[in-house]
Protein backbone atom coordinates (compact mmCIF):
# COMPACT_ATOMS: atom_id res chain seq x y z
CA UNK A 1 0.00 0.00 0.00
CA UNK A 2 1.41 3.66 -0.35
CA UNK A 3 0.22 4.52 2.66
CA UNK A 4 3.01 7.71 2.87
CA UNK A 5 1.58 8.79 -0.32
CA UNK A 6 -2.05 9.39 1.92
CA UNK A 7 -0.48 10.86 4.66
CA UNK A 8 0.83 13.15 2.42
CA UNK A 9 -2.54 14.14 1.02
CA UNK A 10 -3.98 14.50 4.18
CA UNK A 11 -1.20 16.99 5.46
CA UNK A 12 -1.77 18.96 1.68
CA UNK A 13 -5.09 19.34 2.21
CA UNK A 14 -4.62 20.42 5.56
CA UNK A 15 -1.83 22.88 4.47
CA UNK A 16 -4.48 24.19 1.60
CA UNK A 17 -7.54 24.71 3.80
CA UNK A 18 -5.29 27.10 6.62
CA UNK A 19 -3.13 28.80 3.85
CA UNK A 20 -6.37 29.84 1.73
CA UNK A 21 -8.60 31.01 4.72
CA UNK A 22 -6.73 32.53 7.24
CA UNK A 23 -3.40 35.49 6.96
CA UNK A 24 -0.69 33.77 8.28
CA UNK A 25 1.30 37.22 8.79
CA UNK A 26 0.42 39.57 11.55
CA UNK A 27 3.05 40.27 13.58
CA UNK A 28 3.54 39.47 17.37
CA UNK A 29 5.77 42.47 18.12
CA UNK A 30 3.75 45.04 16.89
CA UNK A 31 1.31 43.77 19.64
CA UNK A 32 3.75 44.64 22.06
CA UNK A 33 4.61 48.01 20.60
CA UNK A 34 1.04 48.98 20.51
CA UNK A 35 0.04 47.96 23.85
CA UNK A 36 3.51 49.99 24.97
CA UNK A 37 1.91 52.73 23.17
CA UNK A 38 -1.30 52.50 25.04
CA UNK A 39 0.16 52.62 28.28
CA UNK A 40 2.06 55.44 27.32
CA UNK A 41 -1.47 57.52 26.75
CA UNK A 42 -3.05 56.35 29.26
CA UNK A 43 -0.33 57.59 31.45
CA UNK A 44 -0.51 60.95 29.98
CA UNK A 45 -4.24 61.00 30.18
CA UNK A 46 -4.32 60.13 33.88
CA UNK A 47 -2.07 62.92 34.44
CA UNK A 48 -3.91 65.31 32.25
CA UNK A 49 -6.82 64.58 34.23
CA UNK A 50 -5.21 64.81 37.68
CA UNK A 51 -4.17 68.06 36.59
CA UNK A 52 -8.21 69.09 36.14
CA UNK A 53 -9.34 67.79 38.77
CA UNK A 54 -6.88 69.68 41.16
CA UNK A 55 -7.37 72.86 39.31
CA UNK A 56 -11.18 72.52 39.99
CA UNK A 57 -10.99 70.95 43.87
CA UNK A 58 -8.47 74.03 44.34
CA UNK A 59 -10.92 77.04 43.55
CA UNK A 60 -14.42 78.37 43.54
CA UNK A 61 -13.96 79.40 40.00
CA UNK A 62 -12.60 76.29 38.86
CA UNK A 63 -15.24 74.02 40.24
CA UNK A 64 -17.62 76.07 38.33
CA UNK A 65 -15.65 75.41 34.80
CA UNK A 66 -14.35 72.08 35.58
CA UNK A 67 -16.78 70.58 33.99
CA UNK A 68 -16.46 72.66 31.16
CA UNK A 69 -12.84 72.60 31.08
CA UNK A 70 -12.65 68.57 31.36
CA UNK A 71 -15.18 68.67 28.72
CA UNK A 72 -13.45 70.47 26.08
CA UNK A 73 -9.89 71.39 26.68
CA UNK A 74 -8.78 68.01 28.30
CA UNK A 75 -11.25 65.97 26.00
CA UNK A 76 -9.93 67.53 23.18
CA UNK A 77 -6.06 66.29 24.05
CA UNK A 78 -7.62 62.89 25.41
CA UNK A 79 -8.62 62.42 22.02
CA UNK A 80 -6.13 63.69 20.27
CA UNK A 81 -3.68 61.54 22.59
CA UNK A 82 -5.89 58.40 21.35
CA UNK A 83 -6.14 59.11 17.54
CA UNK A 84 -2.18 59.40 17.93
CA UNK A 85 -1.92 56.22 19.62
CA UNK A 86 -4.50 54.54 17.10
CA UNK A 87 -2.29 55.94 14.06
CA UNK A 88 1.03 55.10 15.77
CA UNK A 89 -0.16 51.23 16.51
CA UNK A 90 -2.25 51.31 13.12
CA UNK A 91 1.35 52.24 11.09
CA UNK A 92 3.61 49.89 13.21
CA UNK A 93 1.37 47.14 12.66
CA UNK A 94 1.03 47.41 9.17
CA UNK A 95 5.10 48.05 9.05
CA UNK A 96 5.75 44.96 10.69
CA UNK A 97 2.81 43.19 8.76
CA UNK A 98 4.45 43.86 5.64
CA UNK A 99 8.01 42.78 6.64
CA UNK A 100 6.64 39.56 7.81
CA UNK A 101 4.68 38.72 4.61
CA UNK A 102 7.68 39.30 3.13
CA UNK A 103 10.13 36.79 4.68
CA UNK A 104 6.88 34.80 4.77
CA UNK A 105 6.64 34.78 0.69
CA UNK A 106 3.30 35.32 1.82
CA UNK A 107 1.09 38.18 -0.51
CA UNK A 108 0.43 40.87 1.41
CA UNK A 109 -2.82 42.05 -0.37
CA UNK A 110 -4.50 38.80 -1.31
CA UNK A 111 -8.63 37.96 -0.73
CA UNK A 112 -7.45 36.84 2.50
CA UNK A 113 -5.64 39.72 4.45
CA UNK A 114 -8.93 41.04 2.62
CA UNK A 115 -11.52 39.81 3.97
CA UNK A 116 -9.68 39.90 7.08
CA UNK A 117 -9.44 43.58 7.04
CA UNK A 118 -12.83 44.15 6.20
CA UNK A 119 -14.34 42.01 8.74
CA UNK A 120 -12.16 43.64 11.09
CA UNK A 121 -12.79 47.05 9.71
CA UNK A 122 -16.84 46.91 9.96
CA UNK A 123 -17.30 46.57 13.46
CA UNK A 124 -14.40 48.62 14.21
CA UNK A 125 -15.85 51.69 12.21
CA UNK A 126 -19.47 51.48 13.34
CA UNK A 127 -17.88 51.81 16.78
CA UNK A 128 -15.63 54.59 16.51
CA UNK A 129 -19.06 56.02 15.05
CA UNK A 130 -21.05 55.40 17.91
CA UNK A 131 -18.62 56.95 20.19
CA UNK A 132 -18.71 60.11 18.54
CA UNK A 133 -22.88 60.12 18.52
CA UNK A 134 -21.76 59.59 22.48
CA UNK A 135 -19.91 62.53 22.52
CA UNK A 136 -22.55 64.61 20.69
CA UNK A 137 -25.08 64.14 23.61
CA UNK A 138 -22.48 63.83 25.60
CA UNK A 139 -22.24 60.93 27.53
CA UNK A 140 -18.46 60.86 27.71
CA UNK A 141 -18.02 58.35 30.82
CA UNK A 142 -19.60 55.54 28.31
CA UNK A 143 -16.46 56.12 25.44
CA UNK A 144 -14.13 54.52 27.18
CA UNK A 145 -16.52 50.78 27.45
CA UNK A 146 -17.73 51.18 24.09
CA UNK A 147 -13.95 51.51 22.31
CA UNK A 148 -13.29 48.36 24.37
CA UNK A 149 -16.43 46.92 23.18
CA UNK A 150 -16.34 47.37 19.48
CA UNK A 151 -12.76 46.80 19.24
CA UNK A 152 -13.00 43.37 21.34
CA UNK A 153 -16.12 42.40 18.59
CA UNK A 154 -13.85 43.80 15.65
CA UNK A 155 -11.18 41.49 16.97
CA UNK A 156 -13.70 38.51 17.46
CA UNK A 157 -14.78 38.89 14.00
CA UNK A 158 -11.05 39.19 12.42
CA UNK A 159 -9.71 36.02 14.08
CA UNK A 160 -11.92 33.74 11.60
CA UNK A 161 -9.44 34.73 8.92
CA UNK A 162 -6.43 34.84 10.80
CA UNK A 163 -4.18 32.21 13.37
CA UNK A 164 -6.03 31.17 16.13
CA UNK A 165 -5.10 33.69 19.82
CA UNK A 166 -6.61 36.79 18.31
CA UNK A 167 -10.05 35.56 19.14
CA UNK A 168 -9.12 35.27 23.31
CA UNK A 169 -7.74 39.27 22.86
CA UNK A 170 -11.26 39.92 21.47
CA UNK A 171 -13.13 38.32 24.31
CA UNK A 172 -10.91 39.75 27.40
CA UNK A 173 -11.22 43.03 25.88
CA UNK A 174 -15.02 42.61 25.31
CA UNK A 175 -15.47 41.69 28.59
CA UNK A 176 -13.50 44.15 30.36
CA UNK A 177 -15.73 46.65 27.97
CA UNK A 178 -18.78 45.34 29.59
CA UNK A 179 -17.36 45.54 32.99
CA UNK A 180 -16.12 49.24 32.83
CA UNK A 181 -20.05 50.62 32.00
CA UNK A 182 -19.90 49.83 35.69
CA UNK A 183 -17.15 52.42 36.63
CA UNK A 184 -18.04 55.04 34.83
CA UNK A 185 -15.04 57.64 35.47
CA UNK A 186 -12.46 54.75 35.43
CA UNK A 187 -12.38 54.54 31.36
CA UNK A 188 -8.46 55.33 31.08
CA UNK A 189 -7.69 52.76 33.51
CA UNK A 190 -9.77 50.03 32.23
CA UNK A 191 -7.77 50.96 28.31
CA UNK A 192 -4.21 50.76 30.14
CA UNK A 193 -5.63 47.45 30.84
CA UNK A 194 -7.30 46.08 27.49
CA UNK A 195 -5.24 48.27 24.73
CA UNK A 196 -2.05 47.95 26.74
CA UNK A 197 -1.03 45.21 29.19
CA UNK A 198 -3.84 42.82 27.23
CA UNK A 199 -1.90 43.97 23.62
CA UNK A 200 2.12 43.38 25.24
CA UNK A 201 0.27 39.46 26.14
CA UNK A 202 -0.85 39.25 23.18
CA UNK A 203 2.15 39.98 21.33
CA UNK A 204 4.25 37.89 23.80
CA UNK A 205 2.26 34.95 22.90
CA UNK A 206 2.36 35.50 19.21
CA UNK A 207 5.93 36.34 18.92
CA UNK A 208 6.98 33.27 21.14
CA UNK A 209 4.55 31.22 19.00
CA UNK A 210 4.71 32.07 15.37
CA UNK A 211 8.00 34.35 15.06
CA UNK A 212 10.64 32.76 16.68
CA UNK B 1 -10.70 -2.51 3.24
CA UNK B 2 -12.19 -2.87 0.08
CA UNK B 3 -15.16 -0.40 1.56
CA UNK B 4 -12.88 1.97 2.23
CA UNK B 5 -10.83 2.03 -1.03
CA UNK B 6 -14.21 2.02 -2.50
CA UNK B 7 -14.37 5.86 -1.38
CA UNK B 8 -11.09 6.83 -2.60
CA UNK B 9 -12.22 8.77 -5.15
CA UNK B 10 -10.23 8.68 -8.61
CA UNK B 11 -11.36 12.13 -9.08
CA UNK B 12 -8.96 14.10 -6.65
CA UNK B 13 -5.98 11.37 -7.14
CA UNK B 14 -3.79 14.51 -8.09
CA UNK B 15 -2.22 16.62 -5.92
CA UNK B 16 -3.63 20.03 -7.70
CA UNK B 17 -7.01 19.09 -7.82
CA UNK B 18 -6.59 18.07 -4.27
CA UNK B 19 -5.77 21.77 -3.50
CA UNK B 20 -8.23 23.00 -5.49
CA UNK B 21 -11.06 21.01 -3.40
CA UNK B 22 -9.15 22.00 -0.05
CA UNK B 23 -9.37 25.65 -0.85
CA UNK B 24 -12.87 25.50 -2.54
CA UNK B 25 -14.04 23.76 0.88
CA UNK B 26 -13.10 26.40 3.21
CA UNK B 27 -13.90 29.23 1.02
CA UNK B 28 -17.03 30.69 -0.35
CA UNK B 29 -15.09 30.88 -3.34
CA UNK B 30 -12.19 31.15 -5.16
CA UNK B 31 -10.77 33.08 -8.79
CA UNK B 32 -8.68 31.47 -11.23
CA UNK B 33 -5.59 33.53 -10.20
CA UNK B 34 -5.77 32.88 -5.86
CA UNK B 35 -5.38 28.79 -6.87
CA UNK B 36 -2.53 29.87 -9.39
CA UNK B 37 -0.89 31.63 -6.63
CA UNK B 38 -1.59 28.86 -3.40
CA UNK B 39 -1.00 26.12 -5.81
CA UNK B 40 1.62 27.38 -7.49
CA UNK B 41 0.99 25.70 -10.68
CA UNK B 42 0.56 27.01 -14.67
CA UNK B 43 -2.13 28.57 -16.16
CA UNK B 44 -2.97 25.21 -18.31
CA UNK B 45 -2.55 22.89 -15.12
CA UNK B 46 -4.77 24.88 -13.58
CA UNK B 47 -7.41 25.10 -16.59
CA UNK B 48 -7.25 21.45 -17.26
CA UNK B 49 -7.84 20.09 -13.42
CA UNK B 50 -10.69 22.52 -13.00
CA UNK B 51 -12.09 21.57 -16.28
CA UNK B 52 -12.06 17.56 -14.95
CA UNK B 53 -13.29 18.78 -11.76
CA UNK B 54 -16.15 20.89 -13.46
CA UNK B 55 -17.17 17.61 -15.27
CA UNK B 56 -17.38 15.39 -12.41
CA UNK B 57 -20.28 18.39 -11.65
CA UNK B 58 -18.37 18.67 -8.62
CA UNK B 59 -17.66 22.62 -8.74
CA UNK B 60 -18.95 25.40 -10.19
CA UNK B 61 -17.63 27.69 -12.83
CA UNK B 62 -18.87 31.64 -13.04
CA UNK B 63 -17.46 33.40 -15.67
CA UNK B 64 -17.49 37.36 -15.48
CA UNK B 65 -15.80 40.73 -16.20
CA UNK B 66 -13.92 43.09 -13.07
CA UNK B 67 -13.20 46.11 -15.24
CA UNK B 68 -13.48 44.87 -18.35
CA UNK B 69 -10.85 41.68 -17.50
CA UNK B 70 -12.50 38.16 -17.54
CA UNK B 71 -12.79 36.73 -13.94
CA UNK B 72 -13.44 33.19 -13.11
CA UNK B 73 -14.80 32.20 -10.07
CA UNK B 74 -14.61 28.26 -8.85
CA UNK B 75 -16.92 27.50 -5.82
CA UNK B 76 -18.05 24.19 -4.81
CA UNK B 77 -21.68 22.04 -5.67
CA UNK B 78 -23.04 20.14 -2.62
CA UNK B 79 -22.50 16.90 -4.72
CA UNK B 80 -18.89 18.08 -4.49
CA UNK B 81 -18.56 18.81 -1.28
CA UNK B 82 -19.72 15.60 0.17
CA UNK B 83 -17.54 13.45 -2.81
CA UNK B 84 -14.95 15.21 -0.70
CA UNK B 85 -16.02 14.73 2.70
CA UNK B 86 -16.07 10.98 2.23
CA UNK B 87 -12.10 11.15 0.20
CA UNK B 88 -10.78 12.87 3.29
CA UNK B 89 -12.46 10.29 5.73
CA UNK B 90 -11.51 7.26 3.21
CA UNK B 91 -8.06 8.53 3.59
CA UNK B 92 -8.19 9.04 7.41
CA UNK B 93 -9.15 5.81 7.89
CA UNK B 94 -6.76 4.26 5.87
CA UNK B 95 -4.02 6.09 7.70
CA UNK B 96 -6.06 4.90 11.45
CA UNK B 97 -7.22 2.01 10.75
Amino acid sequence: MKDRDYLNDISEIKTMMSRSSRFMSLSGLSGILAGIYALVAATYAHFRIAEVSAYTANSNAGKAIGRFLLSYDAIGDLMLAALLTLALALLTGAFFTIKKAKKRNEQLWNPISKRLLFNFAVPLVAGGLFCLVLLQYEFIGLVAPTTLIFYGLALLNASKFTVGDIKYLGLANLMIGLVATQFIGFGIYFWALGFGIFHIIYGIILYNKYDK
Amino acid sequence: MKNIIQHINKAFDHRVRLGIMSILMVNEYADFNMLKELLGATDGNIASHTKALEKEAYIKVKKSFINRKPNTRYSTTTAGREAFSKHIEALEKLINP
